[in-house]
């Protein structure tokens, strides 16, 4: 198992990153970003096989960020892994730039282009069925926020994973319980989540997506049926690690003023120091 | 038309397996549509390059991005009406934006389910895929240009959107002389009085058009735009200055399908006379498509008066 400790001290680091790209650029998703960062930090620097150097790799894991609003927690991760320059940050949401507001494949570790909610399990399902297809042992992960799962598209794509028994095929939810408008219960109830991907015929895993053991404890697991695909519930804060932020809708797309990111920066400051 | 004579869809077919028996990576995905896409044999002889998604267009075009991104070469098959509607996010966004090397082939375009009502209509799939960036659209006119384009489909790095007619179509080509390359438009009847511009399945009548103008003594220009967009500049603005007048014809919406596209390339580079033969912005008429065409004056008689009335202006 990874060194937990090096995977909190990346969850800070990439949470001072995601917090200085959205007050440098006046925009952003800094709730949900927050939200998945402990997500994306297991998966990429202890669960995905990938290589920086290599970024179309035949045999790499396959990670698609279908809620694509949340992409400075991947520049952040992607250029701290060296996918592109740590310089490039700058360039974030820039005229012209490649680090737009939601990801494309143009930047070296993005495998396609997301940013409409709905769409990343039905690509993740043509990738994981050309592995099967192929005989690679790659694994395809695809990141959906909660409030995405209203869209018809998703369960379109959730049958067919089980149809074709793609136990390489592994959807995770970002569970922080808000989405724009609200509560995710209030807005269009979710629940029983858990029962629904179960009806689905997939296998689900529930745990704290802020615990690296618990994260790292379910990745590793899987496939824990052979033959379905897996989901794990993340169940995860909206602004996870600022605390002013967390559980709050209104952070959803907010820009913290100069006084609120000298807190905020001071806050997640203090925390690198604990770990 | 030859009697036992295929619908283009199932020349497609037919040629898109023999293709796939050699090359593993072509993948044929449907959305419950094997038997309209007449993919039958397909799926029975190639079962491991065949996904069936169920009635579910948005989930084919999804699950086809993610084989493209895989380096399959995966042709996504269904109603037009379906696929160039329901699915219209995917295609923008999985296909297009990411650019990745998806077909979609679109059957039963236009009024080819003349009988069954606008749901079933695709005369707007032109006009909303000119639009999205990245996208390659051709419609062939024959089985003879079906099997060329179904070959050049395969080598062809990038998205396109193909659409083709239900029924059987009188050939266009002889079997053995089938010019084709994507983007190329084809020349049909050399003339210099009038220029009548056709795709997919209104070329036939745009020839027979041209043959009945002849009788006349005008000598009609007919050309086969198989590819809309990229569409060839240099043959329409060519006919635009040769003739100066163009006369369009299509299956589909007189709004931004293939009349539009030839007009703005003319208004904007050597304005002349035109006309934009196809259907009015209504709710289209309901009937077989024989009797579809002839309610909107799409046939080949219908086509040459139209050029006769221009002329004489």
């Amino acid at each position: 198992m990874a060194d937990l400790k090096m995977l909190a001290q990346k969850a800070v680091q990439t949470r001072i990153a995601i917090l200085k790209l959205i007050y440098q650029a006046k925009g952003g998703h800094i709730g949900g970003a927050l939200s998945c960062t402990d997500i994306l930090v297991s998966l990429y620097y202890s669960v995905m096989r990938i290589d920086p150097e290599n970024p179309g790799w035949a045999d790499r894991d396959r990670f698609i960020l279908s809620k694509g609003h949340s992409v400075e927690a991947l520049y952040a991760i992607l250029a701290d892994l060296g996918f592109f320059s740590q310089s490039e940050l700058e360039s974030y949401r820039g005229f012209h730039s490649r680090l737009l507001g939601h990801p494309t494949n143009k930047v070296p570790g993005i495998e396609v282009n997301t940013g409409a909610l709905g769409h990343g399990l039905s690509v993740g399902v043509g990738m994981a069925l050309s592995g099967k297809m192929d005989g690679r042992d790659y694994k395809v992960y695809v990141l959906m926020g909660d409030g995405e799962l209203a869209e018809g598209s998703v369960w379109e794509a959730a049958m067919a994973g089980s149809h074709y028994k793609l136990d390489n095929l592994i959807g995770i939810v970002d569970r922080n319980r808000l989405q724009i408008g609200g509560c995710t219960e209030d807005v269009m109830a979710l629940e029983d989540l858990k029962a629904k991907w179960q009806a689905f015929g997939w296998e689900v895993l529930e745990g704290d997506g802020h615990d690296f053991a618990s994260l790292l404890g379910m990745l590793g697991r899987i496939p824990v049926v052979p033959g379905k695909p897996h989901v794990i519930i993340a169940n995860t804060i909206k602004g996870k690690g600022i605390s002013f932020m967390e559980n709050q809708a209104g952070w959803h797309h907010r820009v913290p003023n100069a006084h609120e990111y000298a807190e905020a920066l001071r806050e997640l400051e203090l925390k690198m120091g604990a770990v | 038309m030859k009697n036992g004579q295929i619908p283009c869809r199932k020349a497609f077919t037919e040629k898109l397996l023999e293709l796939a028996r050699h090359d593993r990576d072509i993948i044929a995905l449907t959305s419950d549509a094997r038997g309209s896409v007449t993919l039958e044999q397909f799926a029975k002889e190639l079962p491991g390059q065949f996904v069936e998604v169920g009635i579910a267009e948005q989930n084919s075009v999804g699950i086809g991005a993610g084989l493209a991104a895989c380096g399959k070469k995966p042709f996504v098959c269904g109603p037009a009406c379906f696929l160039s509607a329901r699915s219209l996010e995917q295609v923008k966004v999985d296909v297009a934006y990411s650019n990745l090397n998806v077909k979609l082939i679109a059957v039963s375009g236009g009024v080819s389910y003349g009988p069954l009502g606008s749901t079933h209509h695709a005369v707007h799939d032109l006009a909303v895929m000119r639009a999205i960036p990245n996208m390659t659209i051709v419609l062939p006119c024959d089985v003879h240009q079906t099997r060329k384009l179904t070959e050049a489909l395969v080598d062809f790095e990038g998205p396109v959107y193909v659409r083709m007619g239900r029924g059987p179509v009188p050939d266009v080509y002889p079997e053995n002389d089938v010019p084709f390359a994507i983007g190329k438009a084809n020349v049909l009847l050399d003339g210099k009085d009038v220029a009548i511009i056709a795709a997919g399945e209104t070329v036939r009548p745009a020839l027979d058009a041209g043959l009945i103008l002849q009788q006349h003594g005008i000598k009609a220009r007919v050309i086969d735009m198989h590819t809309i967009k990229p569409l060839d500049r240099e043959a329409v603005l060519r006919a635009a200055c040769d003739t100066g007048s163009l006369i369009t014809v299509e299956e589909h919406s007189v709004h931004g399908g293939l009349g539009a596209a030839v007009a703005e390339l003319v208004t904007q580079n050597y304005p002349v006379r035109m006309r934009i033969l196809g259907i009015p912005d209504e709710p289209a008429v309901t009937g077989e498509p024989a009797e579809v065409f002839k309610y909107y004056q799409l046939t080949g008689e219908d086509i040459a008066a139209a050029a006769v009335a221009m002329l004489d202006v």
